[in-house]
């Protein structure tokens, strides 16, 4: 008895191939979808935006007239920001994940923190300014200052920190553990001399990571109600400010042809900014990071 | 005796020891830590309650069936209406055109990069993918109201300067790496043998990414969409740069339109005073597009986690 019927297979291959090869191209050609944008976005913003980047521009807080126009005022503010988001975050983040990793009974109250800091990765960046609205320019009276601001956006970058700090702590091998247990340590000596250490190159690649989120950030500090237009630096966290996202979205909603260049400049810093940040947590994850 | 004398020495050590007092630290560190552990369930209270008790507020002024059935959102009108749908639809005009860029796109190149590339091709293009993820959305909404409009404006002269098609694409390009990775782990994660069990039979390697691995890996894939959109529904500065400012209930792409977050943008922005209506209508607003996304993500969850299939 012959199952399979060779002529009709034969007779089917070629198309079977044909139809492979060229959804093989489909899928190649959406995948440097990615790369070709990502290359027209550089191009433009570097072609509009290098006229305009130039030592006045770094010196010069922010103007009406365009050739005058600095971002001074934001980029220290960036600055700032990050002063208060990341020991902030850090230390929530940590203390959460550590809480989670270590201590945490398998009970309703963990899956049901661990469930909450899930959903919270999901809500939109510009309900937490709504947040940082109510609870700290309103009821706690900061008004728009550089503590409120980063308080929001030290919420918001929570559970990525706490994420990544958890998966930090899980990859401590058990028995670097157990063997400082065996000396003598107690749990929490032998979370801060054992765990920690071994832990820490991953926490910090990830937190980095966030606080670049923190920094690239626009919504919740337009509700936050953080100005936009700005000519002096604060001098502590209880002082207004702006920061680089925002000052880029001012110039980008002006109507003059001009400010679209400056906004392209001020989008170079931004990004070498980040490129910057970035780095500094690749570099920190294949230099320290090991492999148990 | 001498052995004798070294056991009594340990045992007394371990008593100073507790008695000393970083021991007696070790039982408050639990508490303390539980302490940071309960700020981010503070937050998600903290924004529940704001919504619910400021939605409050603006529901005493604006009726709930104003809000729901009236079909104009005209807050800055001199007979000022509150009908949230124009906002909605706004919203869902930016997510479908995102989705159409971003499930085929991020569709293919996860399917690219699981079972055609090479390990070299794959080292090159996932970082570049992280790239594009980790770009700040306001450089998206410059890009979007400097290039994409343009370049649609002399495809389409019919376009307006603010419109839903521009922001819609550059939301979709924006969500197409999330799409992308989150179903490139799903479908990384459908066992070998699967395969090779097809490819045996011989099946072309379309055949067997089609019709094994794919059906295999859905739910992760429905998974990464949902969340994918959630994420477009949130989207804010994209929309507030290149989507406009006029809430219409119509299904044109190409005038201008207002999301959500665009008119809690326009608020924020504006000279509103705190303890007005309009002040109010945000968290409205807000509390609308929060159940929006909470919806999804816990969808998304669902999915994954129950119609995930064990090998």
């Amino acid at each position: 008895m012959k199952l399979i019927d060779k002529t009709i297979v034969a007779k089917k291959m070629p198309i079977r191939l044909v139809r492979n090869t060229i959804l093989k191209g489909l899928f190649f050609l959406a995948t440097t979808f990615g790369l070709l944008v990502l290359g027209i976005l550089l191009y433009r913003i570097f072609a509009q935006g290098i006229g305009y980047l130039d030592w006045d521009f770094f010196q010069n807080f922010a103007s009406r007239r365009p050739e005058e126009a600095g971002i001074k005022a934001a980029l220290i503010g960036s600055i700032w920001l990050m002063i208060v988001v990341a020991p902030v975050a850090l230390l929530l983040g940590l203390g959460t994940a550590i809480y989670l990793e270590e201590y945490a009974k398998k009970n309703w109250f963990t899956s049901f923190i661990k469930l909450n800091i899930s959903n919270l990765a999901g809500v939109p960046s510009i309900i937490f300014g709504l947040l940082g609205l109510t609870i700290f320019v309103r009821a706690l009276a900061l008004d728009r200052s550089v503590l409120a601001a980063g308080l929001t956006m030290s919420l918001l970058v929570l559970p990525v920190i706490i994420v990544a700090a958890q998966e930090a702590i899980r990859s401590v091998p058990r028995e670097l553990r157990e063997a400082s247990y065996g000396m003598g340590a107690t749990k929490w000596q032998t979370i801060v001399r054992v765990v920690l250490p071994a832990a820490i190159p991953g926490i910090l690649t990830g937190s980095i990571l966030a606080l670049s989120r923190a920094v690239g950030e626009t919504a919740p500090l337009v509700v936050v109600g953080i100005p936009m237009f700005i000519a002096f630096l604060p001098k502590n966290v209880f002082d207004t400010f702006t920061v680089l996202p925002m000052q880029i979205y001012n110039w980008t909603s002006r109507p003059q042809e001009e400010f679209q260049s400056v906004a392209a400049a001020g989008i170079l810093v931004l990004l070498f900014l980040l490129i910057f940040m970035n780095s500094i947590a690749v570099f920190i994850r294949n230099k320290f990071q090991k492999r148990y | 005796m001498r052995v004798q004398q070294a056991q009594y020495s340990i045992r007394e050590m371990i008593q100073e020891r507790k008695q000393k007092k970083r021991i007696q630290i070790e039982r408050f560190i639990p508490s303390i830590l539980s302490l940071t552990a309960a700020v981010s369930i503070l937050t998600t209270l903290g924004i529940v309650f704001t919504l619910i008790f400021e939605t409050i507020t603006f529901f005493k002024e604006v009726s709930v069936s104003e809000f729901f059935t009236a079909d104009k959102w005209y807050p800055f009108a001199e007979a000022a209406s509150y009908g949230v749908m124009p906002l909605v639809l706004g919203t869902l005009k930016i997510t479908m055109i995102a989705a159409l860029v971003a499930v085929p796109i991020g569709l293919a190149t996860a399917i690219y990069l699981s079972e055609y590339a090479s390990e070299k091709t794959r080292r090159v293009i996932k970082p570049i993918l992280e790239i594009l993820a980790g770009v700040p959305t306001i450089v998206y909404g410059f890009f979007a109201l400097t290039f994409v409009t343009p370049v649609l404006r002399s495809i389409f002269p019919s376009l307006e300067m603010f419109n839903a098609l521009s922001p819609g694409l550059v939301v979709g390009i924006m969500i197409t790496p999330m799409i992308a990775s989150l179903s490139e782990d799903a479908l990384v994660s459908v066992p070998r043998t699967m395969r090779e069990g097809a490819l045996a039979l011989g099946s072309t390697k379309l055949e067997v990414t089609l019709k094994v691995v794919l059906p295999a890996a859905i739910s992760g894939i429905v998974a990464s969409i949902v969340l994918a959109l959630s994420r477009a529904i949130g989207e804010t500065m994209i929309v507030s740069v290149a989507g406009g400012s006029t809430p219409s209930l119509n299904m044109d792409v190409t005038t201008s339109i207002q999301t959500m977050t665009a008119y809690i943008v326009q608020v924020s922005t504006g000279d509103a005073g705190y303890g007005t209506t309009i002040y109010y209508s945000i968290y409205a607003v807000g509390m609308t597009l929060f159940l929006f996304t909470l919806v999804m993500n816990l969808l998304a969850q669902y999915i994954s986690r129950k119609v995930r299939e064990e090998y």
